[in-house]
C-alpha cells in the first residue's frame, strides 16, 4: 500500500468518525467542533485530489467563517437540550436502517465495478510548477464570468437578508438619525444673544 | 502522460464511496436529530461536503476544471444559505425562545 493511499484511508476514517460524532453528540457545540474536524480532514482529501485552491478555501471559508458563525449562534442561544433530545432513541433505529440502506445502494452504484481503476485510470500527477489556483482563476474570470457575478450577487443578497432579518428597533437605545443630522441648520443649534458687557 | 503503477493508486470509486457514506450518515443525522434545527443545518452542510467530494474526485479523474469551479459556486451558495438559515434561527429563537422544529407550527402545515 502506498503512502498516498494510507493517507487517504486515514483521512477518510477521520471524516467518517467525525460525521458520526456530529449526528450523535448531545451538545450541539460538540457537533459543531466535530464538523470542523470533518472539514479539515476533507480539505486533506482534496489536497490528495490536487484541488489545492478548494482545499484552502474550504478551511478559510468553511472553518474560518461558516463554522465560526455556527458556534456564535450556538453560544448566543440558550437551548433546552432535554426537549430537543426527546425521541432520539426512538428515531435511532429508523435512521440507522435508512443510512445503511442508502449507503449500500450508493456503494453498489459507485463501487469499484463501475468506477474502479479499470474504468477510470488514475491521472498522472501535474508538474511541480503547476498552479491549481492559476488554472481555476483563468477559467473563473473568462468562461464562468457570468456565474461568478451571479455568485457575488447571491452573497450580497445573503448579507442584506441576514441583516434585515436580525435587525430590530430597540426603543430604549439612544442614537441620532443621520438623515435628520445632515439637514440641521446653524439656526437650529446656535442661538445668538446680544447682551451688554458686564461692568467689572 | 506519466505511466504509473495502477494497482496501488486511489481509485475514483474510493472517493465516491467516501462521499456516499458521508451522505448516508447525514441522512441518518436528519432522522435522529429532527427536533434540533441547528443540528439539521449542520447535517445539510455535511451533505454538501459529500457532494463536493464527488465533484472534486470527478474533476481530478476526468481532468476537467469545471467540477472544481462548480464546487466553488456550491461553497458560495452554502455560505449564503448558512448565513440566512442562522439569521432565521436567531429570529425564531427571539420570538419562541426555542429552536424545536415542533414549535414551528404557526402556519398549521
Amino acid at each position: 500500500m502506498t503512502l498516498e493511499k494510507l493517507i487517504f484511508y486515514a483521512l477518510s476514517a477521520v471524516i467518517i468518525a467525525a460525521a458520526m460524532m456530529v449526528v450523535t453528540r448531545r451538545n450541539p457545540v460538540h457537533s459543531a467542533l466535530f464538523l470542523i474536524l470533518a472539514f479539515v480532514a476533507c480539505s486533506g482529501i482534496w489536497l490528495l485530489a490536487e484541488a489545492e485552491f478548494l482545499a484552502i478555501v474550504l478551511v478559510l471559508v468553511y472553518v474560518g467563517a461558516v463554522m465560526v458563525l455556527f458556534l456564535f449562534v450556538l453560544m448566543m442561544l440558550d437551548i433546552d437540550l432535554a426537549v430537543l433530545r426527546a425521541g432520539f432513541i426512538k428515531m435511532l433505529p429508523l435512521g440507522v436502517i435508512m443510512a445503511i440502506a442508502m449507503a449500500a445502494e450508493l456503494i453498489l452504484i459507485v463501487g469499484p465495478d463501475n468506477f474502479g481503476l479499470e474504468q477510470y485510470a488514475a491521472p498522472a500527477r501535474h508538474a511541480a510548477d503547476y498552479s491549481n489556483t492559476e488554472e481555476l482563476g483563468s477559467v473563473l474570470y473568462t468562461v464562468y464570468m457570468y456565474p461568478f457575478e451571479i455568485a457575488a450577487v447571491i452573497l450580497l443578497v445573503a448579507i442584506i437578508a441576514a441583516i434585515g432579518l436580525t435587525m430590530r428597533k430597540r426603543p430604549d437605545t439612544k442614537y441620532l438619525d443621520p438623515a435628520t443630522q445632515v439637514v440641521v441648520k446653524r439656526d437650529d443649534r446656535v442661538r445668538m444673544v446680544s447682551m451688554d458687557a458686564e461692568k467689572g | 502522460m506519466l505511466k504509473r503503477d495502477d494497482v496501488d493508486m486511489i481509485a475514483l470509486s474510493d472517493y465516491l464511496i467516501l462521499g456516499a457514506i458521508l451522505f448516508a450518515i447525514s441522512i441518518a443525522g436528519i432522522f435522529i436529530n429532527r427536533k434540533n434545527v441547528i443540528v439539521l443545518l449542520m447535517c445539510v452542510e455535511l451533505m454538501l461536503l459529500a457532494v463536493n467530494i464527488n465533484f472534486v474526485a470527478f474533476s481530478h479523474f476526468l481532468g476537467d476544471t469545471a467540477g472544481q469551479v462548480f464546487v466553488f459556486f456550491i461553497l458560495t451558495v452554502a455560505a449564503a444559505e448558512a448565513a440566512i438559515g442562522l439569521a432565521i434561527l436567531v429570529v425564531l429563537f427571539r420570538s419562541k425562545r426555542s429552536i424545536n422544529v415542533e414549535d414551528m407550527d404557526v402556519l398549521r402545515g
